[in-house]
């Protein structure tokens, strides 16, 4: 058992290998952090950016994710003990979505595994945390290494996303199916290409050397040029993630080595993450937790809202009815869902009325010129994802 | 020793046959438990065993002398009835010191010594009282709703709150100080101090500078108020026949016991214990498996991290278990001579600690890896009482060698000759002639003790005693009430609460869990 540690702390933000050409396309100089990187929030407008996701082709540098490979004789028993699903299950060229625990049974964070190997798996992480990993190697025959700087990653999103990477050389990359890896070249640069992604759209995600960065963003801009392609920033993947009904760490829920108030820590269960947890695969941390809070039943659930009225209910208190009196929860990520023209939002709610089809009503604030106004609207409890096209799943993906 | 009829599961399997695991075995057994100690080792007794170490000469090879042993639990197995008899009892303490002197413990004090001694040593009797009935419990957890919990609490506290307003006030404002700082307070005698000080900090990683040296004093005093008022005491024939009456008090109950076999690991079924499965590859059911080996052990080596969570592992594995204790036995051809120790004296326990400086120094090596030219020792002659632990006429000595790191830096291929050389020059500048009378030598260091004995990091008490590992956070939260995370498996060793020293309590106090536990057949 051995770790390595990137020396992130060494410069206040790092530069990705696509930081020039991100740069130059960057008309509004909106720069956020994210994990140790300076990266880009919006490039132009956001919902150029957004009808990019759904309409064409868009590139997300998403290098900062962190990302640990984990290799050794016991990686599989290793990695099974870590997460709650059931990772024997994951084959050779497939990545699967997780989540780990503590103790208790409270999320640390989630993420995607991808198996390279026989075992050789890499895990793509929201926040650094090579002190849990290295503890729950104790015991294990297993290698970790921090290896985010080591990759340079780019998300190729959209419907036409399939056909840019076919133009820009990319032959068979349209058998891959959702959760797929493939091995690629692209202006002789290796590339792993997995069709992965955070938008619920058809899209891949492109892992490569970051020597090879810049050639292969120049390569994916020229081939997809016919098609609509745009570079994105965060906020307009934001939006589609929220459509596509996915969780954002620290947004939806706050890591339990994180928080400091009891109560605020949330387990799989309530995230609405169940088919995450398989409880017969063997033992796992938490499992002994969820196993006695699954038997107790769930308190809260992460749902979906479907609310009355066109604007986001961001930050809003939930009640039973429109009087205000009993508080039931609180939304964590809302928006205004462009494609599904549908006011949207994922948000805590206690027992019993996290039920599909429940009403609760939330109180919106809105900012008329400094003017505050508080507006009750109702909200129906829906199913998530709000929207999920066919062409997520379709293979081979639909040529344009 | 395992009875004809063996059943083909058993209700109990205790791993370890040291005083903790026979003590647990006899108490369930007598309540109608079919249980079976297993033992590594060809003899029973664990650290409390007594064993050749030189061709006729025996020793007690871990714990030399008993003084912690619940009198009521001798009562409960009626210990004495099993063959247990004393060479000595009530044994006194001698402070040796520099130059060849030495001093009975409390004699020949000034006036204002005498004087403050006698406050001091009934204000700690009685702290030591109201702490000992503490020993005998099952911790409480902390933060939880339980009722159970918020009593024991509340017994703790009320405990403390009886010794009335001037001595709970002076116990809290001693509680989180250093026993050099508060001996300081008390004392003129740099020998009273160095040997009252020893006590506070013998088998710990701990000078008597460090934080929380008071409370390993409180400790050890309360363990010995819980024992009784019989002081120093030596089993005749070693400390081993405490284990071998403990031993016949769990076969007269029922109890079935096998040494010579090892437990490889503990197997796991539908996510409870349900057996273990011995070196030999022999599988033994169980309903429950009790290990009173250290939590390190029990955990990390015998079940495995795999079947635990992180946030257990993490902290088992931050356990702080180094021992820092070394044993040193010596076989002699005459008894050895104390300059100025009277012939009583030698009945007694010698201490080699002249002042606290000198423990102090002697430790600040032992913190970077070293030991000290001038170590603090504990020493008996335990031939004087009881002659039949060597050949007619000759004598054994038995010293326990504070300040010994477990990670020697020099490593222990160049530092055990060193060590013992160390050692025996210290010895013979305070009884001139012993290296000459030497027929066999037998030094454990650490590492030797955690081979010998099955105990990771060699430390007797599976663990230091200290503030964040004792009572209920000992050894680890979520595994200090003797039930641990997987269903079925429980601790009652010296890692637990109480805590090492040969007392005998964890086991009992984790037989009394599994029985509770047991009433309702699972």
């Amino acid at each position: 058992m051995t770790g390595s540690l990137a020396p992130h702390f060494r410069q206040p933000l790092l530069k990705t290998p696509f930081h020039e050409r991100a740069r130059a396309l960057s008309q509004v100089d909106s720069f956020i952090p994210w994990a140790g990187y300076t990266t880009i929030d919006v490039f132009t407008t956001v919902e150029q950016e957004y009808f990019a996701i759904r309409n064409a082709t868009t590139l997300y540098d998403l290098t900062p994710m962190v990302k640990y490979r984990v290799a050794g004789a016991d990686a599989l028993p290793y990695l099974n003990r870590l997460v709650t699903r059931d990772i024997a299950k994951l084959k050779p060229n497939r990545v699967a979505y997780c989540v780990w625990c503590n103790d208790a049974g409270h999320i640390i964070d989630d993420g995607t595994i991808f198996r390279l190997g026989e075992s050789d798996y890499r895990l793509c992480t929201a926040e650094r945390q090579l002190d849990w990993l290295l503890d729950s190697a104790i015991g294990f025959d297993v290698e970790i290494n921090e290896v985010t700087e080591e990759i340079a990653a780019l998300a190729v999103q959209g419907p036409t996303s399939c056909a840019v990477l076919k133009a820009a050389g990319l032959r068979g990359v349209d058998v891959l199916k959702p959760f797929d890896i493939g091995h690629f070249e692209l202006g002789g640069h290796g590339v792993t290409v997995s069709r992965t992604g955070f938008t619920g759209d058809l899209g891949y995600e492109v892992w490569m050397d970051p020597s090879a960065a810049e050639a292969i963003w120049d390569a994916l801009m020229a081939a997809g040029r016919s098609r609509g392609i745009r570079a994105i920033g965060s906020q307009a993947l934001n939006i589609a993630r929220i459509e596509a009904g996915f969780l954002s760490p620290n947004v939806d829920f706050v890591s339990a080595e994180h928080t400091i108030r009891t109560g605020r820590d949330r387990s799989p269960l309530e995230l609405g993450l169940s088919w995450l947890v398989d409880f017969k695969k063997g033992h796992f941390t938490g499992r002994r937790a969820l196993m006695s809070e699954q038997a107790r039943g769930a308190q809260r659930q992460l749902i979906g809202l479907d609310i009355a009225g066109n604007k986001p209910a961001h930050n809003s208190l939930l009640y039973t009815d429109e009087s205000g009196r009993r508080e039931i929860g609180s939304v964590t990520s809302a928006i205004w869902s462009p494609t599904c023209k549908r006011n949207i939002a994922l948000a805590m709610v206690n027992a019993p009325h996290f039920r599909i089809g429940s009403t609760v009503w939330a109180e919106i604030y809105l900012n008329r010129e400094l003017v505050w106004e508080r507006r009750m609207s109702r909200a129906k409890v829906v199913e998530r994802p709000f929207f999920a096209p066919e062409r997520r799943r379709a293979t081979p993906p639909a040529e344009f | 020793m395992a009875s004809s009829a063996a059943p083909s599961r058993y209700d109990c399997l205790v791993i370890g046959a040291g005083h903790n695991g026979l003590v647990c075995a006899a108490t369930l057994a007598r309540a109608g438990r079919s249980v079976l100690v297993l033992e590594a080792a060809n003899q029973i007794g664990g650290a409390a065993l007594t064993r050749e170490f030189a061709p006729g000469f025996r020793v007690s090879a871990g714990a030399h002398l008993l003084h912690m042993m619940s009198a009521d639990l001798l009562r409960e197995l009626q210990l004495e009835a099993q063959g247990l008899e004393w060479a000595a009892r009530g044994m006194p303490t001698t402070a040796l010191l520099p130059g060849g002197a030495s001093v009975p413990i409390g004699a020949s004090l000034s006036a204002a010594d005498t004087q403050a001694y006698s406050v001091y040593s009934a204000r700690m009797r009685r702290f030591a009282a109201a702490l000992a009935p503490i020993f005998a419990r099952t911790p409480p957890r902390l933060g939880t709703s339980d009722w159970a919990d918020r009593w024991a609490m509340l017994k703790i506290g009320w405990q403390i709150r009886k010794l009335g307003r001037q001595d709970m006030r002076e116990l809290l404002r001693i509680g989180g100080m250093n026993v050099f700082d508060l001996l300081e307070e008390n004392f003129e005698s740099a020998a009273l101090k160095g040997a009252l000080g020893f006590d506070a900090v013998l088998g710990a990683n701990f000078g008597p500078r460090s934080p929380g040296t008071v409370l390993t004093l409180l400790y050890r005093l309360a363990a010995e108020a819980a024992a009784g008022a019989s002081g120093l005491s030596q089993p005749r024939g070693g400390m081993g026949a405490l284990c071998d009456a403990l031993s016949k008090a769990a076969l007269a109950a029922g109890a079935a016991i096998r040494t010579g076999a090892p437990v490889a690991q503990i197997r796991v079924e539908g996510d409870r214990a349900c057996g273990v499965t011995l070196e030999s590859g022999e599988s033994i059911d169980a309903r429950r498996v009790i290990s009173s080996a250290d939590p390190k052990t029990t955990f990390l080596r015998l079940l495995g991290p795999r079947h635990l969570d992180t946030g257990f592992v993490r902290r088992v594995n931050h356990i702080r278990s180094r021992g820092l204790c070394a044993k040193l036995h010596l076989a002699l051809d005459q008894a050895p001579r104390f300059s100025g120790l009277s012939e009583s004296g030698l009945r007694g326990r010698l201490l080699l600690a002249p002042s606290l400086q000198y423990l102090e120094h002697a430790y600040n090596h032992a913190k970077y890896g070293e030991f000290s030219a001038a170590p603090a020792l504990e020493i008996t002659v335990p031939t004087i009482n009881d002659p039949a632990l060597a050949p007619a006429g000759r004598h054994v000595l038995s010293a326990i060698i504070q300040y010994v790191p477990y990670a020697l830096k020099e490593g222990w291929q160049s530092g055990r000759q060193r060590l013992l050389d160390t050692v025996l020059s210290l010895l013979e500048s305070h009884a001139p002639g012993l290296r000459a009378s030497i027929i066999g030598a037998e030094l454990l260091t650490p590492v030797d003790i955690e081979r010998e004995f099955h105990i990771s990091g060699g430390h007797w008490h599976h663990g230091d005693l200290a503030f964040d590992q004792f009572l209920m956070v000992r050894p680890v939260p979520g595994a200090a009430q003797y039930r641990t995370p997987l269903e079925g498996l429980f601790l009652c060793g010296a890692g637990c609460h109480p805590g090492g020293g040969v007392m005998g309590l964890a086991g009992r106090n984790a037989a009394q869990e599994v029985i509770k536990l047991s009433v309702q057949p699972s």
